[in-house]
């Protein structure tokens, strides 16, 4: 790579920590004043008491928990893809790991709030957390929230190094071009990296140390987040297939996650030098066979339970196929497999705005997909005397808006301080072919394999 | 010897007069939500009757079933709590301790009898409804999960005063609210440790039955069926 390329990477990548448009301070105040209000909703709930939110009896867990799956599955976007592609080391990975890695830490961080705010009294969430008090007591540990804590704070731990190890170099980058305060900054964030032979090896192994810890990690959190629902004697709950059924969905809904994300930060950031084609083709594959999976998985969801013709479990069963919740749970079809795997599967409609009208669609119905395994159950359990319905009310609504924009405004935020694209990476290698391959140079391929003796 | 309280519940002479659910209410200071938070799921009954009807109009049939905690001795509520608020008692309870619980509400869900409740909000009593709050029992505070528990201060009295006069606790001594205020004696309250208990009898009798035990529960609460 020459001087030249180099310093278009620098220049390119820096732009937006260098450059602030008025655009940025009003989508800050827009997105500012969304999460304002959702913590005023919240703070109003405290106050209250959380009977201000739709729940009700026998429905205890609605759009709280169902948001806290969601953004848990979010999470696993990043780290997982990330680390996947790092252990295979495609090169196409260089500029998609980072924004992916972000959305992991960020969505853990919203999603990892959820459960205090569902608590009725939230103030009183630390009692969740193994510290010595003079009591000596501890949590329960047959409990899956008890599991649930442990989990997510070793992955929103590991996550987050995941995502500053590989930024060290870029750190050292920013303080040697940025001057002032900011300097100062990420000189402390650059841990004193001078790029030589000794640090890049040990860079080098932290990253695979890291990436080979991370992905067994991140399949227990979504596992053990469907614990929560599996270890109850709820109808439609207590399924063996939770805990592949919940990583399947966790990296679809990620995924879809990801590519929307993608696809905003190379228009507003002006990253198409980056951000090809080639990289929305190849997610969107991946994408491709999560859909797959994830049609497999709820069929055979469905097939067991009607199989196995438990009458409380059918209650729940024919409630969501043809009952109240039946507009949900087949809008949640349409958007998770009827339009996404046509788009996906034909290589034509397979572009970038193909793969994120796929991925917006996917991540409504995974939404849908978390609240029709919450509701659902809890309002047709076992005695049909205390059956019953659940509608959200404006504090729910309130709060769950604000998580969605706080991850945006989490996430454009990030993008002004730490360059979107790993800068020393791209520089290490190319990013993979630019375009797909033309029928040109798919013919030039073959004429070279058949010339091989 | 310790004490394994139990239940029995004779459907064939239950009513259906509620007197039960009033007389746990006062005993227990379950918070009165009134007819607007009641339509919203906010009512609180630590017993309830259950009305299920049988049969096509005119010739229909009224069954009474009342639902109270069927403190199991494999209670799915207890091992998914974090905090240990909701705990097996030595005498087989399912008790709860309610400045120990947070408010996650998932016993209320692993509950497949419905009879954990939680406070929506802070309990309120009109005047003059809080002239009769019982000072035995704490009131419970919002955000916290509440339950049947056998009037469980009823139950240490009971054993207090046998202790005081130097006696075995007699069967029948100690009476939870719902039972002693039963008109028909459909509630049988005892010790199931003591085989010649009135409680023991009936649950070991062909009539009883347990409410879902094919769920694996193990309820202390004895369902006698009718009486051929």
């Amino acid at each position: 790579m020459t001087l030249q390329e180099e310093q278009k990477i620098n220049a390119d990548l820096l732009r937006p920590l260098q450059r602030t448009t008025v655009w940025f301070y009003l989508l800050v105040a827009f997105l500012g004043t969304i999460v304002l209000c959702g913590g005023a909703a919240w703070i109003y709930q405290m106050w209250y008491g959380i009977g201000v939110a739709g729940i009700r009896w026998p429905i205890f867990w609605a759009f709280y928990i169902t948001n806290f799956v969601f953004w848990i599955g979010i999470s696993h976007a990043g780290t997982l893809i990330s680390a996947i592609l790092r252990l295979v080391n495609a090169t196409w990975r260089r500029p998609v790991t980072r924004c992916a890695e972000v959305i992991t830490v960020f969505a853990l961080m919203i999603g990892a709030m959820f459960p205090i705010i569902h608590l009725g009294r939230p103030w009183l969430f630390f009692w969740l957390i193994p510290y010595p008090s003079e009591r000596e007591i501890w949590p329960n540990l047959r409990s899956p929230l008890a599991w649930d804590f442990f989990a997510i704070s070793t992955y929103l731990t590991g996550s987050t190094l995941f995502l500053y190890l590989p930024t060290i170099p870029d750190f050292a980058l920013l303080r040697d071009q940025l001057t002032g305060w900011r300097k100062r900054v990420y000189g402390v964030l650059a841990l004193g990296w001078q790029g030589t032979t000794k640090q890049w090896h040990r860079l080098e192994a932290a990253m695979q140390i890291m990436a080979i810890a991370i992905v067994p990690v991140a399949i227990s959190v979504h596992t053990i987040v469907s614990f929560d629902f599996s270890m109850s004697p709820v109808p439609m709950w207590h399924s063996t297939v939770f805990g592949p059924y919940f990583v399947a969905g966790a990296i679809f809904s990620g995924i879809a996650g990801l590519i929307i994300a993608m696809a905003v930060l190379r228009k507003v950031l002006h990253l198409e030098d980056y951000l090809h084609p080639v990289h929305f083709e190849n997610l969107g594959k991946l994408l491709l066979m999560m859909t797959l999976l994830w049609g497999y998985f709820t069929f055979i969801e469905r097939l067991t339970v009607w199989y196995g013709n438990s009458s409380a479990e059918m209650a729940v069963f024919w409630e969501t196929q043809s009952g109240s919740y039946s507009p949900l749970f087949w809008t949640m079809v349409i958007c998770n497999f009827v339009i996404p795997f046509p788009i996906l599967s034909i290589k034509k409609l397979r572009t970038i705005t193909g793969c994120v009208i796929a991925s917006s669609t996917i991540v409504v119905g995974m939404w849908l997909e978390r609240f029709l395994i919450v509701v659902p159950s809890l309002g047709t359990k076992f005695l049909p005397y205390s059956w019953g319905s659940y509608r959200p009310q404006p504090v729910e609504i309130l709060i769950t808006a604000a998580t969605f924009a706080a991850m945006v405004l989490l996430y454009a935020l990030f993008a002004k301080v730490v360059p979107m694209i790993s800068i020393w990476e791209l520089k290490v290698g190319g990013h993979g072919r630019p375009h797909m391959i033309t029928a040109a140079e798919d013919e030039e391929q073959r004429a070279l394999w058949r010339a091989r003796p | 010897m310790t004490h394994r309280w139990g239940m029995a519940v004779d459907l064939d002479r239950c009513t259906g007069c509620e007197a039960c659910v009033t007389a746990c209410r006062t005993e227990n200071n379950v918070r009165i939500a009134g007819p607007e938070e009641s339509a919203k799921g906010r009512s609180i009954a630590w017993i309830r009757v259950e009305r299920y009807y049988e049969g096509d109009f005119p010739d229909v049939r009224v069954k009474f079933r009342p639902v109270m905690c069927q403190q199991c001795d494999a209670a799915p509520c207890e091992p998914v709590c974090p905090t240990y608020a909701s705990h097996h008692s030595e005498e087989g309870l399912n008790a709860q301790i309610y400045n120990r619980c947070i408010g996650t509400r998932y016993c209320a869900n692993a509950c497949p009898y419905n009879v954990r409740f939680f406070n929506f909000g802070n309990p309120v009593w009109d005047r003059p409804l809080d002239l009769p709050l019982n000072p035995d029992v704490s009131v419970r505070e919002v955000g916290v999960v509440e339950k049947c528990t056998f009037c469980t201060q009823r139950i240490s009295a009971g054993k207090d005063q046998a202790k005081a006069e130097g006696r075995e606790l007699r069967d029948g001594e100690i009476k939870p609210a719902c039972v002693q205020s039963c008109p028909t004696s459909a509630l049988v309250f005892g010790d199931l440790n003591d085989p010649e208990s009135a409680v023991s009898m009936l649950s070991r009798s062909s009539r009883g039955t347990k409410l879902m035990d094919d769920l694996g529960t193990q309820p202390k609460v004895t369902y006698l069926k009718k009486e051929y």
